[in-house]
């Protein structure tokens, strides 16, 4: 006897199966919010002091707002390198670590879309980021004062949203080539660590590398493949105004059409990586070999 | 006895080759070299974009300004050193979830005839090697291209070499101590490699003067060794000039304390801090072997 299943509801089982796994196993297991959500704002409190310390002896009111601004910018960093870290060491290295686990095979036969299986894990690890994020936004307002002005509510979260989808769509495309590119899935998440942190101005506005010269405007147009770059930059736009002027880059409505190109050609190119993989697993039969 | 040392020796030197395997062999040679280098000069640059970022506000764009300068100095060979922090801590804590949970190992190395606490001060040695090749790296960057300027004169070499031996050390000790922990944590080798180090990231005077903190930050970080041996490398290596123009600003707190003071505090802590890891890690050992979790795997 066999039984149809629509393949929709197939597949948004097989999404929220995966995502399941990640939500209910962060309850069992709470400790993470103090590793994960408590201990790394530690670090973005030190770059909070760096300006604290840069802007000491300048007391204008000028000085006092643009320090505002910078601590904010460092805080809206935090959160967006929440996402940028779980992009790379829980969606980008997933697929290579299940293979190493052995869990590879069994996604591959299952029935479902591996873009559902991709979705789920995406959205799992949204659920678990987002509560860092929200620790780091909270320290933000209540532990370093930053005042933030929210004019257009609707378009930040048009902005938040489209980067997560953007950001999480190049995870997905990045863990079936971290697949292919095997041992060194490792340390291409580490070398996309500091290098990101740099070009997509997590601690200070992207406006600032053309002030260094010619290569820092090509740096920050080429930065801005990473979705994170623009996202932030509209972000800070959205809710430092007076500030970013200065150090404009691109206007937000710019940024977030672009965002959503970028979202797109992710997915798109994400569903043919995976295609390709599947196909390498088929023909060469080497993908769910281990340690290589 | 000698048998003892030699068992000892074994564990290092054949986990720091084991190390040095997983770090390097991914890739051709020159590819893990440039891998090794942008890292540290990414992490550079981005003090030299948020200097530039405040030079524009703060300062007008007065990129030369001698106080705005000697800051930059105080906080990018700060940053420079910090790479030891940050890789002997990491480099030491990730092994026992490396072996446990992505390699699934730990069982087998673990019943070797080895001793697995020298195991893991081995796989250390390679990331503290590393790093060392970093730190260079980063300061000849600062020095050739970010006007940065490094002072060390020959009679200040002993010195400084014991200051950096002692520190090693010291970082050993923490991050073996942590290590041990992770014999019963699950898999938030992440989060600690973040955190832990983000707490001498600020508390340390790592990035900024002691003064700058809170009177209970300045506390703590006066309690912390390493904020003493940065004290000590800055002042080894920073013009007098650029010391001073600090003191006079933001002072760093720690200017009363002595070479020689710092040198057998940090000689000390050293011991303390690895008198310790041996005992947490006896005991992490014993309650993990106990629970049953030596080999558990917590990834999802």
């Amino acid at each position: 006897m066999t039984t149809t299943v629509n393949p929709v509801t197939l597949n948004l089982r097989a999404v929220w199966g995966r995502a399941y796994v990640r939500i209910v196993g962060a309850n069992r297991e709470p400790s993470w919010i103090f590793f994960d959500g408590i201990l790394p704002l530690l670090g973005i409190a030190a770059y909070v002091f760096i300006y604290e310390g840069f802007f000491r002896g300048i007391s204008t009111p000028e000085a006092r707002a643009a320090l505002n601004a910078l601590v904010g910018f460092v805080v809206l960093g935090g959160v967006m390198i929440a996402f940028w870290m779980n992009v790379l060491w829980s969606m980008a290295s997933q697929l290579y670590w299940e293979k190493e686990m052995g869990n590879l095979q069994l996604y591959m036969m299952a029935p479902m879309s591996r873009l559902a299986l991709l979705g789920g894990m995406a959205i799992g690890g949204i659920f678990m980021t987002s509560v860092r994020a929200l620790v780091t936004l909270i320290a933000g307002i209540y532990v370093f004062g930053v005042h933030f002005t929210l004019a257009n509510p609707l378009l930040l979260l048009a902005v938040f949203f489209v980067t997560l989808i953007a950001l999480y769509g190049m995870g997905m495309m990045f863990a079936s080539l971290y697949l292919l590119w095997g041992r060194e899935a490792y340390h291409m998440s580490a070398l996309l660590e500091e290098p990101i942190f740099l070009v997509s101005g997590f601690y200070f506005p992207i406006g600032a590398f053309p002030q260094v010269g010619a290569w820092g405007r090509a740096i920050a147009i080429g930065g801005s493949i990473i979705p994170a770059t623009l996202g932030l930059d509209a972000l800070r736009q959205i809710l430092f105004p007076a500030t970013t002027a200065s150090f404009q880059f691109l206007d937000v409505q710019t940024e977030l059409l672009l965002l959503v190109v970028l979202a797109v050609v992710f997915l798109i190119l994400a569903r043919h990586t995976l295609g390709y993989m599947e196909m390498l697993a088929r023909r060469e039969g080497r993908l769910t070999a281990r340690h290589q | 006895m000698s048998a003892n040392v030699d068992r000892h020796w074994r564990s290092f030197k054949w986990a720091a080759w084991l190390g040095w395997q997983i770090e390097s062999n991914w890739t051709e040679p020159w590819l893990f070299a440039i891998y090794s280098v942008i890292k540290p000069v990414a992490g550079a640059f981005i003090l030299v974009l948020m200097y530039v970022v405040f030079a524009a506000i703060g300062t007008g764009g007065n990129f030369t300004d001698p106080a705005g300068l000697a800051r930059f100095n105080f906080i990018y060979i700060g940053n420079a050193f910090f790479i030891f922090v940050g890789n002997t801590l990491f480099g030491t804590f990730q092994v026992i979830q490396a072996d446990r949970e992505w390699y699934q190992t730990l069982r087998y190395v673990y019943i070797s005839p080895i001793s697995y606490y020298t195991y893991i001060v081995g796989r250390a040695f390679t990331k503290i090697s590393i790093a060392t090749f970093a730190v260079l790296i980063t300061l000849a960057f600062g020095v050739a291209f970010l006007h940065i300027r490094v002072d060390l004169a020959l009679e200040e070499v002993p010195a400084f070499l014991a200051a950096l031996v002692l520190g090693a050390l010291c970082l050993v000790g923490i991050g073996v101590s942590l290590s041990a922990l992770s014999f019963l944590t699950a898999r938030h080798v992440r989060g600690l490699a973040e955190g832990v180090p983000g707490i001498f990231y600020l508390f340390c005077g790592v990035l900024f003067p002691l003064s700058i903190l809170p009177e209970w930050g300045q506390a703590l970080g006066k309690a912390i060794p390493l904020t003493y041996w940065f004290e000590i490398l800055r002042r080894i290596l920073m013009p007098p000039a650029m010391l001073t123009e600090i003191a006079t600003t933001s002072p760093t707190t720690l200017e009363s304390f002595g070479l020689v003071e710092v040198l057998v505090l940090l000689l000390v802590s050293a011991t303390l801090f690895l008198v310790l890891s041996v005992g947490l890690f006896r005991l992490m050992e014993w309650l993990a072997r106990r629970a049953g979790k030596l080999d558990m795997t917590t990834a999802y």
